[in-house]
């Protein structure tokens, strides 16, 4: 049995003229689960839908659960679910009928189907529901039952599709569980999404995506090792002292807004780093009005792996 | 992927698209009220100012089914362009569910739908006075041409569906259909029309699917017209499941 879950290698795919992917490698273990982190017209949606065999690749091959995602597409699709951005359900059924639907075009027998959309309903806390038409769903209600559509079987491997965007926190937090039940019970997970925080959480492995390729890749550990998971934003007191400050940090520095007069560094955010900082920036206890703490954001990712700012594009 | 599971996904994919037709406010209004609207507004109104030489309601009644049929197709094109908007068909191929099921829950429903408002028309229209001189075999092959037309129209409907990139779009391109059924003898004998109108008006479908329906029920000899409508319908069909087939994978491809 092969240990890789997916396997893809040199994806190359364009629309028309612009190229959403550039040679994209992926390898994903059996049972794990890898996060695709990028910005939006990454290619992270091209590459989930690629590997789910809903579109064709112009270049390049891809394996997912030991079968070939062009050639044996038929056999891919029997052992995966894929959960795209916008709920794939019909607001004019009731959350039951939908998963029974579901179950029935998985070829489920009717009895089978309807235990098992009773099971996914109290799982997902939608026992009360099940029976009102989706449209009257919350967000997060919607959510869950279209990660719940995804699971009438139980496929090999789970496709997510920023499972968590427009998600207030007890949504997420709700769908983060169940990520984490799935994998806890040896499904693997491809997930995008555009929070280094969720794919940190979440992710064995994860690959920083930027124009259709892959910056760089690793556990969430290697990457917080380059990156540092938090950022220390420095207020200087004045432009004369920013521009002193970021000439003597140099590339220290991840961030940097001059209006403010505000430079950021990597930190992991404990006292003892964040005071030595401090001390080395602002020796004699003049140069430095006030400075904040944040959750390192995508783009302070990014600008630490690419020495370049996040250029978002609209795909 | 076997065509068990084809067979199995073609009667889902019905039910789905039924129970959502049911529910639809706009669809199931445009499947019971204008088709009622429509033929009383036709005798009521303006029948008294048209001279057709027969009772008003027996003229009017096939005219008024096929505007029905527009619009019940308008209802099916917005339904298939909702679906290709909306990510729920990336789902459905993804679960190796094949786009010809999904397309023929569509037809399917299109044509329940369709025949539900034709029984409609047919009670309103028999309350009224309406009276055919047919027997039950002219009423049977009138019934098949309708039939054969309504099908077509479901599976132009579809192909519009999958051409259109909104669900808006489509509903404004099935207004064609609907619209197609005035210059034609629907509503007003050919003669009365400008003569540059009157040749096109005899050689579209409608007017020869409605002759031989008015001809059928009417108990007067239908002849090649009836042979003329179906072949017509059959036409209608297939280039709109060429057509339906190419965009849908042109749309599904990226």
């Amino acid at each position: 049995m092969n240990e890789l879950a997916i396997e893809a290698v040199d994806l190359v795919h364009s629309y028309g003229d612009h190229w959403v992917l550039d040679g994209i490698g992926l390898a994903v273990g059996r049972g794990t689960v890898f996060a695709l982190l990028g910005p939006n017209g990454a290619g992270k949606t091209t590459i989930i839908r690629i590997l789910a065999t809903v579109i064709k690749a112009d270049a390049g091959r891809a394996r997912v659960a030991g079968f070939d995602v062009e050639g044996e597409r038929h056999d891919v699709r029997k052992r995966i679910s894929l959960t795209g951005q916008y709920a794939a359900l019909d607001e004019l059924q009731t959350g039951r009928e939908n998963l029974v639907m579901m179950g029935r075009l998985r070829q489920l027998d009717r009895q089978t189907t309807r235990a098992q959309a009773a099971v996914l309903l109290e799982r997902f806390d939608l026992a009360e529901a099940a029976d009102r038409r989706v449209g009257t769903y919350s967000g997060g209600m919607r959510r869950r039952l279209d990660l719940a559509a995804g699971l009438v079987t139980n496929p090999e491997v789970v496709f997510l599709d920023e499972p968590t965007t427009g998600l207030d926190p007890r949504g997420r937090q709700e769908v983060w569980d169940v990520i984490t039940g799935l994998s806890d019970a040896g499904t693997t997970i491809l997930l995008t999404t555009q929070y280094l925080e969720e794919a940190d959480r979440l992710a064995h492995r994860l690959a920083v995506i930027n124009h259709g390729r892959i910056v760089a890749e690793g556990s969430a550990d290697d990457l917080k090792q380059r990156v540092a998971s938090k950022r220390l934003d420095l207020v200087l007191v004045d432009d004369t002292t920013y521009l002193a400050v970021a000439a003597e940090l140099g590339r220290q520095v991840i961030h940097m807004h001059r209006p403010t007069s505000t430079l950021g560094v990597a930190t992991n955010g404990a006292a003892p780093d964040v005071r030595a900082v401090l001390d080395r920036v602002d020796p004699s206890r003049d140069r430095i009005a006030s400075f904040a703490v944040h959750t390192a954001s995508l783009d302070d990712v990014f600008m630490t792996l690419t020495g370049h700012d996040l250029e978002p594009t609209n795909v | 992927m076997s065509d068990l599971a084809l067979t199995r996904d073609v009667p889902t994919m019905v039910g789905r698209d039924l129970r959502m037709s049911v529910r639809n406010v706009d669809g199931f209004i445009t499947a019971i009220a204008l088709p009622v609207m429509l033929l009383l507004m036709f005798v009521y109104l303006f029948g008294g100012a048209i001279n057709t030489g027969t009772t008003y309601v027996d003229y009017v009644v096939p005219g008024v089914l096929l505007v029905c049929a527009g619009f019940g197709a308008a209802t099916t094109a917005m339904s298939v362009a909702r679906d290709l908007e909306s990510s729920i068909v990336d789902r459905f191929r993804s679960m190796d569910v094949r786009g010809e099921s999904w397309l023929a829950g569509h037809v399917v429903a299109s044509v329940a739908r369709n025949l539900f408002s034709t029984v409609l028309v047919f009670a309103v229209a028999f309350a009224i006075g309406f009276r055919s001189h047919a027997d039950a075999l002219h009423w049977l092959v009138a019934l098949a041409v309708l039939s054969a037309f309504v099908v077509a129209l479901s599976f132009l409907a579809a192909a519009i569906g999958t051409l259109a990139m909104s669900s808006e779009s489509a509903n404004g391109m099935s207004f064609a259909i609907s619209f197609l059924a005035y210059p034609s003898s629907a509503f007003v004998p050919l003669p009365t029309m400008p003569s540059w109108l009157q040749d096109f008006a005899r050689n579209q479908p409608e007017t020869l699917v409605i002759d031989a329906i008015r001809d059928l029920l009417n108990g007067t000899p239908a002849g090649s017209a009836v042979w003329i409508a179906l072949l017509w319908s059959v036409g209608i069909a297939l280039a709109s499941i060429i057509v339906g087939g190419i965009f849908y994978r042109r749309r599904t491809a990226r």
